[in-house]
């Protein structure tokens, strides 16, 4: 059998394997989706409260500010989803006890971390999506001026420099078999403050706003806003795709060395055992 | 000429960090010590250094023969099977299966092997068929075949089919185990490392699985390196027995040739556990006098106790 139809095989392999869990896991997916909805019903309110607590006169448009932070909590779920299915490749099989029956089957990192990635883009668009409608229904939003091809484009170009970022942060998993996957969350905390999810990164102090230069997600959310808000052309969009582009080719292979360093440890200090 | 499926030569490998010397440290010890914060432990009594999980170990398995590895619990026979699986690289020495090396021909030695370990490892709310494709796709096999295969290796191995489509959470501890090795049979592998497969199985399932067992060994010739604690699986199985004992190999030939170490008993040939207990004595014995101390120990902390109640319950009842 050629190598590329086994490579096809082992990338499908992870994909249907995640499939087949969220389908028995059913009932938590229900369970999170509208514990997403909720959250993110919620940050957008705040657009309509901040409307009636400012009053007539200080002329707040309701409206305008609903739909901006619909975009970010949007966006950001988005990236948090397809970073959090990357970043659980080593817990998940730690949790359920697989990881060295899927580490010494005969894959190389790259499938494997391509299966995972595929699976975890597709998921998260789905899952995004139903919160898109949900948020419009409850809104009653006027999309008709936004560019929602574009929004896509940019949701998908983004998500490259966010796939390196989180083969990156697998590792840590992989090295502290006992608390890694709790370390994953303060690279998605700095990365929500400094990235402008809900406030523009001007409102940041001079000092924090040169981490939201090299956050990927600031130039998503920008490339997102355009589209959406502004109903900007896909073709105007690539003074935020060129940097993202950029990012994701340099983080994707740096993520997966590293992930091949901490591979290589673990396998010399015994860390892949499955008790940790 | 005797091909050889597996070479272990002058293996190696340790656990945990070499001993810090850093000289911070070091008097950080000394005054710990000396102020009696660290249990009064003299400085030189602290095990901080590393476990010496395989120590110089060697030897060969011819192919297609079914070579047991024997020890006690520590001993290093599942660091032996993680470092021919390439879950482990080995510190020092060099293992060739089939002629290559796990460390630097990973993918090559990947496809050859397989592995079963005492723990049945599954997706736990995957059926059996969803975990085997699973696993059959991750080594390049693909189809509507994939499912017949399933279907046929678990059958073969005594499971019912309507189990077949149920989470493996449901199903008992002996069932997962076959599930286990029909996963690792559906890849062909040339060399099958099985980790104490029959470990907590009822004695109809171990029969079952070494049955599977021999008949892998006879119909297509598959080399076979089994673990096991279970003295007569060994016998029953294996054509050559190496007995680990601390990370080191201290015996290694037929189980009949084995036999031959150890004295006969009332006249009687000593059995494969006589053999085991013989050479790996020392540790047991050593293990026993450790409990039977630490038993003795509680004994006189309870009746010190119970002396100490009845004293100071003494002046209440006397008032």
């Amino acid at each position: 059998m050629s190598t590329t139809i086994q490579n096809i095989q082992a990338t499908y392999a992870f994909v249907e394997r995640n499939a087949n869990l969220v389908k028995r896991y059913w009932a938590w997916e229900l369970v999170w989706m509208v514990y997403s909805i909720a959250n993110s019903l919620s940050v957008s309110f705040i657009g309509l409260g901040m409307e009636a607590l400012s009053g007539e006169q200080a002329n707040v448009d309701g409206r305008f500010l609903v739909l901006y932070l619909v975009i970010g909590t949007l966006v950001w779920r988005y990236l948090t989803t397809v970073f959090y299915w990357i970043t659980e490749v080593i817990s998940i099989e730690r949790w359920e006890g697989t990881i060295e029956y899927t580490l010494m089957a005969p894959v190389r990192r790259v499938v494997h971390m391509a299966g995972q990635t595929v699976f975890a883009v597709v998921y998260s668009l789905f899952f995004t999506g139903v919160i898109l409608v949900v948020t419009v229904f409850v809104f009653d939003l006027d999309m008709s001026q936004a560019n929602l091809w574009g929004g896509l484009v940019m949701l998908i170009a983004g998500s490259f420099s966010f796939i390196g970022i989180s083969i990156m942060v697998s590792v840590l998993p992989l090295l502290f078999p006992e608390r890694g996957a709790q370390m994953t969350h303060i690279v998605i905390a700095v990365l929500l403050l400094v990235s402008g999810v809900y406030y523009p990164i001007e409102v940041l102090p001079k000092a924090l706003q040169v981490f939201g230069v090299v956050s990927p997600a600031t130039y998503v959310l920008d490339g997102v806003r355009l589209t959406l808000l502004e109903g900007t052309p896909t073709n105007q969009l690539w003074p935020q795709i060129w940097p993202v582009l950029v990012m994701g080719t340099v983080l994707i292979p740096l993520g997966l060395w590293v992930f091949n360093l901490a591979e290589r440890y673990a396998k010399r200090t015994g860390k892949l055992a499955r008790n940790g | 000429m005797t091909t050889y499926a597996i070479i272990v030569n002058q293996v190696i490998k340790r656990f945990g960090r070499e001993k810090d010397n850093h000289w911070i440290k070091g008097v950080f010890r000394k005054w710990t010590s000396a102020n009696g914060k660290n249990g009064n432990k003299p400085v030189e009594e602290e095990n901080t250094g590393p476990v010496l999980a395989l120590d110089t170990v060697s030897f060969q398995v011819k192919e297609g023969e079914i070579f047991g590895v024997l020890g006690p619990n520590g001993s290093g026979k599942s660091t032996l099977i993680r470092l021919m699986s390439t879950l482990l690289l080995p510190d020092e020495g060099q293992i060739l299966v089939m002629g290559l090396d796990p460390v630097h021909r990973q993918i090559e030695v990947q496809q050859l092997i397989n592995r079963v370990s005492v723990e049945a490892s599954f997706f736990k709310k995957l059926s059996p068929m969803e975990n085997l494709i699973y696993g059959a796709r991750l080594y390049g096999m693909g189809g509507k075949e994939i499912r017949q295969r399933v279907v046929q290796i678990l059958t073969r191995l005594g499971l019912e089919k309507r189990n077949i489509f149920n989470p493996m959470e449901e199903m008992s501890r002996g069932m997962q185990q076959k599930v286990a090795i029909a996963r690792a049979l559906l890849s062909r592998p040339k060399i099958l490392l099985l980790d104490e497969p029959t470990t907590g199985l009822d004695p109809v399932s171990k029969r079952e699985v070494q049955a599977v067992v021999m008949e892998l060994k006879e119909q297509d010739g598959t080399t076979i390196l089994l673990t096991t604690h279970d003295m007569n699986e060994a016998e029953v199985l294996c054509d050559r027995v190496a007995i680990l004992h601390k990370g080191k190999l201290i015996a290694l030939d037929t189980p009949e040739a084995l036999k031959d170490l150890v004295p006969r008993m009332n006249g009687h040939k000593p059995s494969l556990e006589d053999v085991f207990i013989h050479l790996t004595g020392d540790k047991l014995k050593e293990e026993q006098k450790e409990d039977i101390e630490s038993a003795q120990a509680m004994v006189r902390a309870i009746t010190n106790a119970d002396k100490l109640v009845e004293k100071e319950s003494q002046p209440a009842l006397e008032q």
